[in-house]
């Protein structure tokens, strides 16, 4: 329905100005809650927190992820297809391999009796909990995301060639990515 | 002209672009176009029906509240039958009083401003005015909106809870509305509540990624940033705001989630409620409300924004005048936008707030005089010496600037935390956020409705009844909270249900009955607008040209009953600004028009 002129043409393409827009949007809301973290550790009755080895783990498969999609995303403006299947089946797997350990993480400290939720627990792990799961929900339709190009890469009826979904796939994966490595670094520095 | 125009005998049929109506016409389903459209013209009257829906249920809990303020010693016996043990013996109870004034706030403020006024006109005047097919992305500008329907069937169904709808105040602070032991509107129905708002959130941002988009990408040829109308940049600069302030209120509206059914404590600390004490410890309740007025305070320019872009437009229209300082208007708007981010604690004076850190909210709350006087200043020359049409859109424009005015100068008031103490509990609050925001906001919105209804439904709103309408809603806006300035003055406190045994306040007796009475007639007189709403819809005059107010902006030259698409050859370019009225003896000079050999500079 949309006629592109030559003068649109030129212009960012409105899907990928839309996913900035979100992801301005997406950062505010960690701003807030990293905000909102700052103003309660200064206040009385902080616990400091000790992060478990197994974070940086998923830190490490999250990043690598990245770097899978984006060589997938240059196989696919190659057209090596099958190469950009491997690729993006590898970063759904990583992403997903992020999210379980993640979820392993919180468990961890149940077991050195560190109260996340509930009578006894301490701001500074709510916050945790609280800041690392939305983060999570965000990589979560990531990968539904993700997900959904690879069953259309495998699909043989369509061939599509347009890179723009996959781009903007790619943009929003290398946010969150970023995010983590955002958020776990503040909540290193800031104990 | 201005005789035509009142009083409807137009027939100038323009049949130029009836012959290509069919360019765009397909079957769809009666699903597809009025349900899950994806047509952002459909979109906008599902968001003003909507908004019209709430606005009705939110008024009617006001006049509900204000029978309890102006007859505190009655008893109708009809409202226990309606609401049961809420009215027991015929009276509201404190309960029922309380939660009657939180949903009227949180209706009024969220789903009628905000959603039923952003969502139906950027909408609306997005695609139309910057000469696009339409939104972005329509797929997620369904989305938006039916996000807002799911915010709205929760939020409905929270009021038939048998525990009732939220109750805490519609800026719900804890630690009131994290513990249900504390009260039975802070139960189930503060859950619903905040379900709803997160849908609500998700209905926002959806939309405003979309206008922001589509504002930035997909304008016409021609169509430069400095020739938008100033609709336009009002709407872009309302979806700003609202993307970087809503997912803020978002977060702390998560974390308030998780205190009520997770048993953190991020708002709560040594609390003792009714014997017992509660575990939560190193919780602070004060988070909250930085976290929420850091949207709070954005959300009143996201109300107020689009109320006077669309106020700018009508006026310049119907002055047949161009706006008076273009530029001016665009940057104080901009002005506006960015002061909105910094001066939220200015809801905080009496928090116990660092009187020294209170001075540079002070300071900065009171900088935004400079912008607002700038706009209405350009307004009041807009009118200046203008050839005024009193159409019913442009009298609401006008009462839009009376009351920007009165609203504003008792913001200058509130503005200075050593005043604020006083007023903050008082009455002068309630008067002034009703004024400058409230009502002001309302006219502004129906500028819009009586103004572009023709290019909703091709047919326009009965003359007489606007008229009515808008006296009475002037003059009754004006009865009903002019006097509450002086009981504010005079201490009368805020969030009451009955000052009749209260010796310092029983002389407002007779005042208070004064101000009930006139808000039962003015609500009376919105009734009398939602007839002629949907009367009007049906069977009102039907538009018989395509352009009926003389105006130069693009929505204008779509046919009288455009189809999705818009325009149904090619989008027109633009060549103009669009406020040529009144230039080289001409009345209006259209966007779409070329700039002609011997044509005088631009102003």
């Amino acid at each position: 329905m949309a006629e592109l002129t030559n003068d649109q043409s030129r212009r960012i393409h409105p899907y990928k100005f839309t996913l900035w827009v979100a992801m301005g949007s997406i950062t505010m809301m960690f701003a807030g809650l990293t905000s909102a973290y700052i103003v309660k550790r200064n206040q009385a009755n902080w616990a400091m927190l000790e992060l478990p080895v197994i974070f940086w783990y998923s830190t490490a498969a999250i990043l690598l992820s990245s770097v899978m999609l984006y060589l997938g995303v240059k196989a696919f403006k190659e057209r090596r297809l099958s190469r950009y299947r491997t690729l993006i089946s590898l970063t759904t797997l990583l992403g997903t391999l992020f999210l379980i350990l993640q979820v392993i993480g919180f468990y961890q400290f149940g077991k050195q009796d560190i109260k996340l939720v509930g009578a006894g627990s301490n701001p500074s792990y709510s916050f945790l909990l609280a800041i690392a799961s939305l983060h999570g929900l965000h990589v979560l339709g990531g990968v539904i995301a993700l997900l959904v190009l690879f069953g259309k890469a495998l699909s043989t009826k369509y061939r599509n060639y347009s890179s723009i979904p996959i781009e903007v796939a790619a943009t929003y994966w290398h946010f969150v990515g970023l995010l983590w490595v955002y958020l776990i670094l503040f909540f290193n520095w800031m104990r | 002209m201005s005789t035509e125009i009142l009083h409807g005998h137009a027939e100038v049929v323009s049949e130029a672009h009836g012959e290509h109506h069919e360019g765009h016409h397909h079957e769809e389903s009666f699903i597809s176009k009025y349900v899950f459209s994806m047509d952002h013209k459909m979109i906008a009257r599902q968001f003003l029906i909507t908004g019209i829906i709430w606005a009705i249920i939110g008024g009617l809990f006001s006049v509900l509240f204000r029978l309890q303020l102006g007859y505190p010693d009655m008893s109708l016996p009809f409202l226990e039958d309606i609401f049961g043990r809420w009215a027991q013996g015929g009276r509201i109870t404190p309960e029922f009083y309380y939660a009657l004034v939180t949903m009227h706030g949180t209706i009024l403020v969220f789903f009628v401003l905000t959603a039923g006024l952003s969502g139906t006109f950027a909408n609306l005047l997005i695609p139309l005015q910057v000469g696009a097919r339409d939104m972005a992305s329509p797929f997620l500008n369904m989305l938006s909106y039916w996000f807002f329907f799911l915010a709205s069937v929760i939020m409905f169904a929270s009021l038939f809870i048998q525990t009732g709808p939220a109750a805490g105040g519609w800026t719900i602070y804890p630690p009131l509305s994290a513990l249900g032991q504390a009260s039975d509107g802070s139960k189930l129905g503060m859950d619903f509540w905040l379900i709803s708002m997160a849908m609500f959130i998700v209905s926002s941002l959806l939309g405003g990624l979309n206008y922001i988009t589509t504002i930035l990408n997909m304008r016409t040829r021609g169509m430069s940033m400095t020739r938008l109308p100033l609709t336009i940049w009002a709407i872009f600069f309302t979806a700003v705001l609202g993307v970087l302030s809503f997912p803020v209120l978002l977060s702390g509206a998560i974390l308030l989630l998780f205190d009520r059914n997770l048993g953190t404590s991020f708002y709560l600390s040594d609390i003792v409620v009714k014997g017992e004490i509660l575990p939560n410890e190193g919780g602070s309740a004060i988070l909250f409300q930085h976290l929420f007025w850091f949207l709070g305070h954005p959300e009143v320019y996201i109300i107020l924004l689009p109320a006077m872009g669309m106020v700018s437009e009508v006026l310049s229209v119907n002055s047949r005048k161009p706006i008076f300082g273009y530029l001016a208007m665009v940057g104080s708007l901009f002005a506006i936008a960015i002061l909105a981010f910094l001066v939220w604690a200015h809801h905080m004076f009496v928090t116990g707030l660092n009187p020294f850190l209170g001075a540079f909210f002070v300071l900065l709350t009171l900088l935004i005089a400079i912008p607002s006087a700038i706009k209405v200043f350009n307004w009041l020359t807009t009118l200046w010496r203008g050839n005024i049409r009193f159409t019913p859109a442009m009298l609401f424009a006008i009462g839009f600037v009376s009351l920007f005015i009165s609203g504003g100068l008792t913001g200058i008031f509130l503005g200075n935390s050593t005043l604020d103490i006083h007023l903050h509990d008082t009455y002068f609050v309630v008067a002034h956020f009703h004024i400058v925001m409230g009502v002001a906001s309302f006219f502004g919105m129906f500028a819009g409705v009586y103004h572009w209804f023709p290019k909703l439904y091709s047919r326009y709103l009965n003359n007489t009844m606007a008229y009515i309408h808008f006296w009475i809603t002037l003059a009754g806006a004006y009865l009903i909270f002019w006097p509450m300035h002086y009981e504010g003055l005079a201490g009368m406190p805020r969030r009451y249900v009955d000052y009749s045994s209260w010796e310092s306040f029983k002389m407002f007796a007779d005042l208070n009955r004064f101000i009930s009475t006139v808000a039962m007639i003015v609500f009376a007189a919105q009734l009398m607008f939602v007839f002629n709403f949907f009367y009007s819809i049906f069977k009102g005059r039907r538009l018989r040209t395509e352009n009926p107010w003389g105006s130069n902006t693009l929505e204008w030259t779509t046919p009288i009953h455009p189809g999705h698409g818009n325009w149904p050859g090619e989008i027109p370019e633009v060549h103009r600004w669009p406020y040529d009225y009144g230039k080289d003896g001409r009345e209006f000079i259209p966007q779409t028009e070329p700039i002609g050999k011997d044509e005088s500079a631009h102003h």
